[in-house]
């Protein structure tokens, strides 16, 4: 039983692996996804990033469950880990047959949506607003600039105090460092606009409100989705540190919850759930981006991309 | 909206550039660049002007004034005899005048037919359809039928500059203006450019100014050759091109363009020769 699902959890990182490359390729359109799954499935890259985890997860064996080395002894191994997150009876209360898991899972999901699509409805009007008008920007880049740097965690306190209950804190922790990596990424974008294409379309007879949207909007979007991505991931980031501190659900919650109760497997099924889910949303956020920005595929595929 | 294909030659009624005496001076407090200096030139309606000169020199601020994105300091620029630039005036870019630019300025982020169209349906000359439909016709005309759906980073440069051409003459402007478009371009893309240039100018006879460092680009191509001083900036001299149109490749070869070439050469070379020993005074 133990052996089978963690055979088919195997064979879903291999799929979800594949899958992970073909939309980095984004040819998805053009071939089916079979055909692309074959040729991913046998691709060089792809074996050496097969590789790569099994190196990785193999490390983690022959330093924690076979040679037992000092400090790591007290680790679960790969396989502990596994066993226990799969478990329809686990030892320590959390594995995929539990409610709890999920639990934790949507509340940390939950608020790290909320989190990011506050701060990129927010962010890219603000971002496009700072690069768009030159008064606008001298009012609010020093300020930007000098509260980016406060790091999330100082928030909390104040957050609490001030904001009804512990989830809009979290929240709005996390919103914070969305906002700001969103709007400077929008800000980059537009003025990574070349001069010219403003002039080409004041040459065609667009108003300012038809440059706004024919040019600045489109011609930021590279640079906007850069910065939804790091802000994605961001949001993540700064969401597990607000959870440790004043949650009662969540991911971080559990995390630090099985810290204080010396729950080493649960500590990995936390993190490895973190980097999936992690990994999954910043992919959204990229296939996202594709769809949108279909002119920038087209140039990507037209040319000659490097092969290493 | 009248589709001039059927009339394969003729002249445009107005488009006539007046410079007069501009002087063109950046950061007249600070640095104190004078870029153009009592600069003149007189362009008939439906000419087509090469404008030469050593880099650096005004060719791109004259262009860029007669555009609309740069103020004069003195003097005045008439378009068919209304002022368009003077010190008093703000600049103002518009469609009667469209730019046609050095690296290209196609928006990346449509497609060929929405590039094309942009002109009209913005400035709701023609709705969408129409402005298609328009613009499949003038991409037809020169040899770009199939590539409507394309963005521009899928095309060659010889065609996006092609495309970028329709795109300013869809709006059907007094005066094109093109800083020199065909710069990076090989020989066999250059000269095959050259040809539809010259096959749409003989089809519009729209009045166009064009900026070139290439001689034999400016004879090839133009009626009448003005070769600017280096900086500050003015026309010392204009040459007319006699050479009967159309033109082909075989001109190039012939006694009166070798004629034209060797005058040309004669005077960018005194001016190359300032610019060079300005530019070794600056360093110094």
């Amino acid at each position: 039983m133990q052996t089978a699902l963690i055979l088919i959890a195997l064979a879903a990182l291999i799929l979800g692996l594949a899958a992970w490359r073909i939309q980095g390729q984004a040819r998805l359109y053009e071939v089916g996804f079979g055909r692309q799954l074959a040729t991913t499935l046998s691709s060089k890259s792809f074996q050496l990033t097969l590789a790569g985890f099994v190196i990785f997860v193999g490390l983690w064996w022959v330093t924690v469950s076979l040679l037992k080395l000092p400090w790591f002894n007290r680790l679960p191994g790969p396989l502990e880990v596994v066993g226990e997150w799969l478990s329809p009876t686990p030892t320590f209360g959390i594995s995929i047959y539990t409610k709890d898991y999920y639990t934790h899972i949507f509340y940390s999901t939950y608020r790290a949506t909320a989190a990011f699509l506050l701060a990129t409805l927010l962010g890219i009007p603000f971002g496009l607003l700072m690069g768009w008008n030159k008064k606008f920007y001298d009012y609010s880049l020093p300020l930007v600039e000098l509260i980016r740097p406060i790091p999330p965690l100082a928030w909390v306190p104040l957050a609490i105090l001030v904001l009804p209950g512990s989830e809009p804190a979290v929240i709005f922790v996390t919103f914070l460092v969305a906002f700001f990596v969103t709007t400077l990424n929008t800000l980059l974008g537009v003025e990574s606009i070349d001069d010219n294409y403003f002039r080409a379309a004041k040459c065609l007879g667009a108003s300012n409100k038809d440059i706004l949207f024919d040019v600045v909007v489109p011609g930021a979007l590279p640079f906007i989705f850069t910065g939804l991505q790091i802000s994605m991931g961001a949001s993540w980031f700064s969401l597990v540190a607000g959870e440790m501190i004043a949650a009662q659900y969540g991911l971080g919650f559990l995390i630090w919850d099985s810290y204080s109760v010396i729950a080493y497997p649960v500590i990995f099924i936390g993190m490895a759930t973190l980097g999936i889910i992690g990994w999954a949303s910043s992919a959204l956020v990229r296939v996202v981006g594709r769809r949108l920005m279909a002119w920038r595929e087209a140039e990507l595929s037209g040319g000659a991309r490097a092969e290493v | 909206m009248n589709a001039n294909n059927s009339a394969p030659v003729c002249r445009a009624a107005d488009g006539a550039l007046s410079v007069r005496d501009v002087t063109k001076i950046y950061d007249p407090e600070g640095v104190h660049v004078v870029a153009l200096e009592h600069c003149s030139l007189e362009i008939a309606a439906g000419e087509f002007v090469a404008v030469v000169g050593p880099s650096g020199c005004g060719k791109s601020t004259l262009l860029n004034i007669m555009a609309g994105f740069d103020y004069v300091t003195h003097g005045e620029i008439l378009l068919d005899g209304a002022p368009l630039a003077t010190p008093d005036t703000r600049p103002r870019p518009g469609s009667d005048r469209v730019v046609v630019f050095q690296q290209g300025a196609l928006f990346p982020w449509k497609t060929v037919l929405e590039n094309v169209t942009y002109g009209p349906v913005v400035q709701k000359q023609l709705d969408q359809s129409a402005a298609e439909t328009k613009a499949r016709e003038m991409l037809a005309r020169v040899g770009l039928s199939n590539i409507e759906k394309s963005y521009p980073g899928q095309l060659s440069s010889g065609m996006q500059r092609r495309v970028e051409i329709i795109r300013a003459l869809i709006n059907d402007p007094k005066v094109l203006l093109l800083d020199e478009p065909f710069r990076a371009m090989d020989t066999v893309t250059k000269s095959a450019s050259h040809e539809y240039l010259l096959e749409l100018y003989n089809a519009t006879g729209k009045t166009i100014f064009f900026i070139t460092h290439d001689l034999e680009e400016a004879i090839f191509l133009a009626d009448k050759v003005a070769v600017m001083t280096t900086r500050p900036g003015h026309i010392k001299l204009a040459i007319s091109v006699d050479l009967p149109r159309p033109r082909n490749y075989r001109m190039l070869a012939s006694q009166e363009f070798l004629r034209l070439k060797s005058q040309l050469v004669e005077a960018v070379h005194e001016e190359a020769v300032k610019a060079f020993q300005a530019g070794e005074r600056e360093m110094a």
